[in-house]
């Protein structure tokens, strides 16, 4: 499965600048993990010491925020579009 | 220097030119790590909040209590707090604050408060009729110093007027996204001072993501987002209901507070205000308690508190307090660490409960509050109820909005009757 994952000005240090970067993955944690493949030291930032999603990430699965689904193990269909933003924003 | 809404926070050109007084930096909560002021929200290590670092080393308790009493009647009389330069009242801002503490004695003997000991901080009395004012003065600040021009922000409805009123006032131009579904007050409040005002399909959740992803996009480069990339000096903007509080005790501490929970921002920063005035030496120090205040039918932070978790499950919010219907709060992990620290609590009240205690505070002290105010209302009754929060200890409770700005919540108060112009009909009435 091909995804699009929208990359936050924070993370793209990790990406040479992409907004935007192409990933594989039938879930979001094999998202990850292939985004790792190619841009070392992301997936540390975006998980905490035990794999879990940092408790400041929101991660989106084209309009689903993934705690809302299955977390990780959400799935991400072919063409989906991920995106993967700071929560400390709003109110 | 042109704004960089894009700004690595490693980016440490945006630091040494700006004078935003006694700030010093930016301080990641959760890992400490720290960067150089600019106009960054998220730690680039963990994601996690970025706040400002100040240095007050140089003053002297005294001479600090008698400038700020001898300063303005608005929030620079605490610019030595802020992150804001040392002549910020001279500049064009809504210059917020001061607000009225109102001794509530009838509110009291309706609750089984104690005389004397019950307070309103009634902050509809801000320029644009909410406490959003505050917040939004100090972003201006930071958006001046950073170099920004337009000013935007995600908002539930008032920070939409307050960001309206103080762009044109200071002279940015201002493009602002709230859900496509508020009240109609609050649309008119906002829209009134000429900015863009932009509806968004979805719920404030969904406003705040698309933002989220605007700050990142080109279209969004040179914009400040008084709630996003200016978060960390928007959000020192509460710090000054703690002051004000204090202050206009006497510079006392009250033993309790009731917060509402939106984001949980103000509530985090009222605890900061408070500590810091104590580390200041400014008030004594001694214990207090601080209770947030949320609608039932929002309630994450709420239940969150009392599964005892320390995180916040996010919900998809359905109540008429649309002010706090933020289902996935950014601070809600921070409330719930304050309201254990201190011994407070976090409690619910539905929307019944809501208008109902709009009405008692209406009746009783003549305050008209949005419905923010009839969920500290209500839940400041509940807590009594349960025995959470004493009667016998001075308490403040927040008042964060106008009624006016929420008459659909109260649609069903209207004529007590309809009469002839004679006294017969007067008194056939039963009014006589």
């Amino acid at each position: 499965m091909s995804v699009t994952v929208r990359i936050p000005t924070i993370l793209r240090t990790y990406t040479g600048g992409a907004a935007e970067v192409k990933a594989e993955g039938g879930t979001l944690g094999e998202v990850v993990s292939d985004l790792e493949k190619n841009h070392t030291g992301i997936a540390a930032r975006i998980l905490d010491d035990q794999g879990k999603l940092r408790r400041f990430v929101n991660v989106y699965v084209n309009d689903d925020d993934v705690r809302f689904e299955q977390g990780l193990e959400t799935a991400t269909p072919d063409g989906a579009g991920v995106s993967i933003i700071p929560a400390v924003a709003g109110g | 220097m042109a704004a960089q809404t894009v700004a690595s926070t490693t980016d440490s050109t945006t630091s040494s030119a700006v004078d935003l007084g006694p700030a010093t930096a930016l301080s990641c909560r959760e890992c400490g790590h720290r960067v150089p002021l600019g106009p960054v929200f998220a730690c680039e290590e963990c994601f996690g909040p970025l706040e400002i670092a100040y240095d007050f080393s140089s003053y002297d308790t005294e001479e600090l209590r008698k400038r700020i009493e001898a300063g303005p009647a608005n929030i620079w009389r605490y610019a030595p707090l802020l992150p804001v330069p040392a002549d910020v009242a001279d500049k064009p801002n809504i210059n917020p604050g001061w607000t009225k503490l109102v001794q509530a004695d009838n509110l009291a003997r309706e609750l089984g408060v104690d005389a004397g000991k019950l307070f309103v901080k009634d902050d509809s009395g801000n320029p644009t009729h909410s406490f959003k004012d505050r917040v939004v003065a100090q972003a201006i600040e930071a958006a001046r110093a950073f170099g920004f021009t337009t000013l935007s922000c995600s908002s539930t409805g008032n920070l939409a007027g307050a960001v309206g009123a103080a762009a044109a006032r200071a002279g940015f131009r201002s493009c602002v996204f709230i859900p496509h579904d508020l009240e109609q007050g609050k649309v008119v409040m906002a829209a009134i001072y000429g900015g863009e005002l932009v509806g968004i399909e979805g719920n404030y959740d969904d406003v705040n993501r698309f933002c989220s992803e605007l700050i990142g996009d080109p279209a969004g480069e040179g914009w400040g987002f008084v709630n996003v990339n200016l978060r960390p000096y928007y959000a020192e903007g509460s710090k000054t209901l703690a002051y004000e509080i204090c202050e206009q005790l006497g510079w006392r501490l009250p033993d309790q507070l009731v917060v509402p929970i939106a984001s949980g921002s103000q509530l985090t920063k009222i605890d900061k205000g408070l500590k810091e005035l104590i580390e200041l030496g400014l008030v004594e120090d001694k214990p207090y308690k601080i209770f947030g205040a949320q609608a039932e039918g929002c309630s994450p932070v709420s239940v969150a508190y009392k599964a005892g978790h320390d995180v916040v499950r996010p919900q998809k919010p359905n109540t008429i307090a649309k002010s706090l219907a933020i289902g996935n709060p950014a601070d809600g992990p921070y409330v719930l660490d304050i309201a254990r620290r201190t011994g407070g609590a976090v409690e619910d009240v539905d929307d019944e409960q809501v208008v109902d205690a709009i009405k008692l505070l209406a009746r009783t002290e003549g305050i008209f509050a949005e419905t923010a105010g009839g969920v500290t209302v209500g839940v400041t009754r509940k807590l009594i109820e349960n025995g959470l929060l004493d009667p016998t200890l001075t308490t403040v409770v927040l008042n964060t909005g106008d009624g006016l700005k929420t008459l659909d919540a109260v649609a069903g108060t209207g004529l007590t009757a309809t009469i002839r112009p004679t006294l017969e009909s007067f008194r056939d009435a039963g009014l006589g």
